[in-house]
């Protein structure tokens, strides 16, 4: 997820917070930290990705960091109390700002992304940067885009004997990071998978996210943790269901151009009853219209002016 | 200073009452606190009457997700003998976007606006006698709608596709219709360096036979590639002629027919409406 405005009326943090990071023991050596099911805003400090955290024999490892060096600083402690060991790997999942804009305070040779996010966080980092330091204020305090030290080429990592298997798919965005963990059977999707949380679409090609999820639901996994909402503990349940939404989000859309709507009616359709257990999904959907309304347009409406006629 | 010269020459163009000498009644004051409240006001309204009336309704999402290109919906339906309807926002350099004349249409329209800072968004209808209804709210969006470039300047192909017109028209209850149309423009502000303004500044629409449903005057607060929504008073199968012009004096010429039936499809009524 990014952020390219703001909820409305928004206020600026007045006080100095402080990121209260809960995890949550999900499987043998996995905790879930769950970030809130709501927009980036002031009252969460951008807090709002999930945040897994692995002991290994080698030492600890995170996928995602969160949205502020004060947000990875306090998760670092958190997972060396936890393991009893230092953190040897910082995963960042995809450019999206909630996810990994706080590696900075990582020495950069151990944390490691996909070579499109690091060619997209080296064009498009210090934007998004920008964006969430405008809505969070001081929750950004000491917040830089440093981006990753090691490039993934590989398609497993081993820490000591607890081997991850590196998945690079894209959909959500150019590059999305899944990573499965044989010891706990646990996928751990990033947002290819949202769960009782509406997808959000700011980066998505949606033919390549459907790929992604066939290729995630073909894994042999148990458990699932989304990029955002609740672990799935079948590992099937959130995979479809973000399905169904990018579905019927991109139906919906094509029906309401079709139909001579304005982006401001595409955005007040009604959502069918079985998302009634998302969160942020009138949000996200005039989000979507904003992303996906326009080529929609461009592709379904017809040319009317006189050039387009004499060249029929 | 260049930007006050933009502004007060869209004020100048947006103005055409009269300024009387002194104002009959005061300025009633701005429930949302805008600052440029009151200056905005005594240009675009001289001395004629003006209230806040939520009647007028002003849509847009609860999110500004893109400050170049932010959707706006005014909707007087529910007021009778609307004249005019103009789309501001208070803060922008450029603080009027459309002046729509719906001489044969329903007193609507939607747009997509730009947005340079945290700003209120106002829909003015003005009536027969005179009187300008005004609503609207304060819109939240991250800097510099106005002051970045194009996306089709970035890209460079803005000329390839300059003149091309998209569009639509569907029939509505009661010999009306509903149009879109949508207009390849960069809509230059004039505030990125080394590109002057040039956006397109008028556009009417028509029978093709003399008859006008309405015009408007467009400034480049409108967002690039200008998407138009109105409701005419033009029936199924009506044809529809639109003429337009843009600050260099180019001409768009566009003509559409409005289709025999329209189908809602069920996909967008099936909800729970969350």
């Amino acid at each position: 997820m990014l952020i390219g405005g703001a909820a409305l009326l928004t206020l600026p943090a007045q006080a100095r917070e402080s990121y209260a990071i809960t995890p949550v023991a999900v499987g043998d050596g996995l905790w879930m930290i769950h970030g809130a099911d709501a927009p980036i805003e002031p009252a969460n400090g951008g807090a709002i990705a999930n945040i897994s955290i692995i002991d290994s024999p080698a030492g600890a490892i995170l996928y995602d960091c969160g949205p502020s060096a004060a947000y990875a600083r306090a998760l670092k402690g958190v997972a060396e109390q936890l393991t009893g060991k230092t953190v040897v790997r910082v995963y960042v999942s995809h450019l999206h700002p909630d996810h990994g804009l706080g590696s900075g305070v990582f020495d950069p040779a151990i944390v490691a992304a996909l070579p499109g996010t690091i060619a997209a966080l080296r064009s498009e980092g210090q934007g998004y940067a920008d964006g969430m330091y405008r809505i969070l204020s001081d929750w950004m305090r000491g917040t830089d885009v440093v981006v990753p030290g090691r490039t993934i080429a590989q398609e497993s990592e081993d820490f000591g004997g607890r081997t991850l298997q590196l998945m690079a798919l894209a959909g959500h965005s150019g590059a999305d990071l899944a990573l499965m963990d044989r010891q706990s059977g646990t996928l751990i999707a990033g947002d290819l998978v949202f769960h009782n949380r509406a997808p959000s679409t700011p980066t998505a090609d949606l033919p390549t996210w459907r790929a992604s999820l066939d290729q995630l639901a073909a894994s042999e996994h148990r458990a699932l943790i989304p990029g955002h909402g609740p672990i799935d503990p079948d590992g099937k349940a959130a995979i479809a269901q973000t399905r169904d939404w990018i579905d019927w989000v991109e139906q919906a859309l094509k029906a309401a151009v079709a139909s001579g709507m304005d982006m401001v009616e595409a955005g007040e359709i009604a959502i069918p009853a079985r998302f009634s257990t998302m969160a942020a999904a009138r949000y996200e959907l005039q989000r979507s219209v904003s992303h996906l309304y326009p080529g929609l347009e461009a592709a379904m409406l017809p040319r009317i002016d006189a050039e387009a006629r004499r060249s029929d | 200073m260049r930007g006050c010269a933009v502004i007060a020459l869209a004020l100048s163009m947006v103005v055409s009452s009269p300024i009387h000498a002194a104002p009959k009644a005061p300025l009633p004051a701005d429930p949302l606190g805008s600052p440029m409240w009151d200056a905005h006001a005594k240009l675009l309204f001289g001395d004629d009457p003006v209230r806040f009336d939520p009647r007028v309704k002003v849509d847009f999402p609860m999110i500004a997700e893109n400050q170049r290109s932010f959707p706006v919906a005014v909707d007087a339906r529910g007021i009778a003998g609307v004249q005019r309807i103009v789309i501001m926002a208070d803060l922008n350099p450029i603080p009027f976007a459309i002046d729509y004349r719906p001489t044969d249409a329903e007193p609507y329209i939607a747009t997509r606006i730009k947005l340079d800072q945290r700003t209120p968004v106002r829909g003015a209808v003005q009536l027969a006698s005179g009187e300008w209804l005004v609503s609207g709210g304060w819109v939240d969006a991250a800097g510099g709608g106005c002051s970045a470039p194009p996306v089709s300047r970035v890209k460079g192909d803005w000329a390839e596709h300059l003149g091309e017109i998209r569009g639509e028209a569907w029939p509505m209850a009661d010999g009306k219709s509903r149009v879109r149309l949508n207009f390849r423009h960069p809509m230059d502000t004039g505030f990125v360096a080394n590109i002057a303004t040039y956006h397109l500044e008028e556009l009417s629409i028509g029978d093709g036979a003399g008859k006008s449903y309405g015009s408007m005057e467009i400034w480049a607060a409108v967002a690039e590639d200008p998407a138009i929504t109105l409701m005419l008073h033009a029936g199924a199968g009506a044809t529809l002629s639109v003429e337009g012009r843009d600050t260099n004096g180019r001409d768009y010429v566009a003509a559409l027919h409005v289709a025999r039936q329209s189908v809602m499809p069920s996909i967008l009524t099936q909800g729970d409406g969350r």
